[in-house]
């Protein structure tokens, strides 16, 4: 028992090893590493439950967004002699608003192993950037959104412009959040430091960020790329 | 907490591997730096890949749409391995059962949808002349 109970970060984990379900492993916890992955070996840690609950919620929100994406592929043909995805989408900007996602998941990364240097001017410095990639990719969303509204080409259009504005404009709400969240994160940082709870909010923040940039990866492939091809 | 207590913690729960986390594979391929440089560099050439695809003739015109779908698809195998650092190790699994399920669901959704909708005319009444002069 007392060989590794000063592993770990408290009380906690050492009581539950002396817990029900350690009953009959011999309870003195040479076990533990080899218990990977099995359920076994008592509570993980908050740093590894957060994240996981976090994963859970991402996960939940690919669902919701699955259900956009079934509703765009059943309308996308669906123009009621209105504009078709061909007439709207350009490509250049796509392809532009794509850079600017993928670099901003590569800036948050590094914003990720900067944190986990400690180095706060680092850490800052890369949270800037990826914000302001972010705020460049929202800029050119908006900037799309209302050129095609000036069109004649909004929401109300056809079936098929509904569904292309509430799964694009999904995504950047989404989007739009998380720079709140990385704003709110960065003053938090700033002022009390590389506290635990916002290195767990850092790293619940590097997976939003990325698995946005893997639903875009859908959206450019499914909305634009199909949309415009002939 | 201080910085200390942090690191005790990040460092001795040998027993599960959060979504995302690094420390895992930090002398892996995937870890550290050289992983997410490795993969944005993949992401950069298949999303080339996707438009050169999409917007030249180099492909044979029917199979675009699947040639798309599959350079998708590895662009965000790139992203879950390089960038959320899932992995197949035993301290991985519990994180890719929840994503297994979770693609099953996104599958079922989406190909469900696409499957009834494309043949609910066949269960239609027949169209007039008229009517079907109005279809877009």
């Amino acid at each position: 028992m007392s060989d590794h109970a000063g592993a770990f970060s408290g009380g906690i984990a050492g009581r539950a090893r002396r817990g029900p379900d350690r009953a009959g492993r011999g309870g003195h916890g040479h076990d533990l590493l080899s218990a990977t992955g099995h359920g076994q070996g008592g509570p993980a840690s908050k740093f590894v439950t957060v994240a996981y609950g976090f994963w859970i919620f991402l996960l939940s929100d690919i669902i919701i967004f699955s259900a956009f994406f079934a509703a765009y592929a059943v309308l996308s043909k669906a123009t009621a002699g209105g504009p078709t995805g061909k007439d709207l989408f350009e490509l250049t900007r796509v392809a532009v608003q794509t850079g600017l996602l993928l670099t901003s998941s590569f800036t948050g990364g590094l914003a990720t192993l900067a944190a986990h240097r400690r180095s706060m001017a680092a850490t800052q410095s890369w949270l800037l950037v990826t914000g302001l990639l972010g705020v460049a990719f929202l800029f050119l969303e908006v900037q799309e959104f209302a050129a095609m509204v000036g069109e004649q080409a909004g929401p109300s259009r056809s079936a098929f412009l509904s569904a292309f504005f509430a799964l694009v404009g999904c995504h950047g709400t989404h989007v739009g959040l998380g720079l709140l969240w990385l704003g709110t994160m960065m003053a938090q940082l700033w002022v009390k430091g590389f506290r635990a709870d916002f290195l767990r909010r850092l790293h619940c923040f590097g997976l939003f960020w990325h698995a946005l940039d893997i639903i875009w990866v859908a959206i450019f492939t499914l909305v634009y790329l199909l949309g415009a091809s002939p | 907490m201080t910085d200390i207590d942090t690191r005790t913690e990040e460092q001795f729960d040998h027993r599960d591997s959060a979504p995302g986390e690094e420390r895992i594979t930090e002398h892996e391929l995937a870890g550290g730096l050289s992983g997410y440089l490795l993969g944005y560099g993949l992401a950069i050439l298949l999303t080339i890949a996707s438009f050169l695809a999409a917007q030249t003739d180099l492909i044979y015109q029917p199979a675009v749409i699947s040639a798309l779908v599959v350079l998708a698809i590895a662009q965000m195998g790139v992203h879950l391995v390089f960038f959320l650092h899932l992995t197949t190790g035993p301290d991985n699994t519990n994180n890719l059962l929840a994503l297994a399920f979770g693609v099953l669901i996104v599958a079922l959704v989406v190909l469900g949808s696409v499957w009834i909708m494309a043949h609910l005319d066949l269960n239609m009444a027949p169209m007039s002349a008229r009517q079907a002069g109005m279809m877009p």
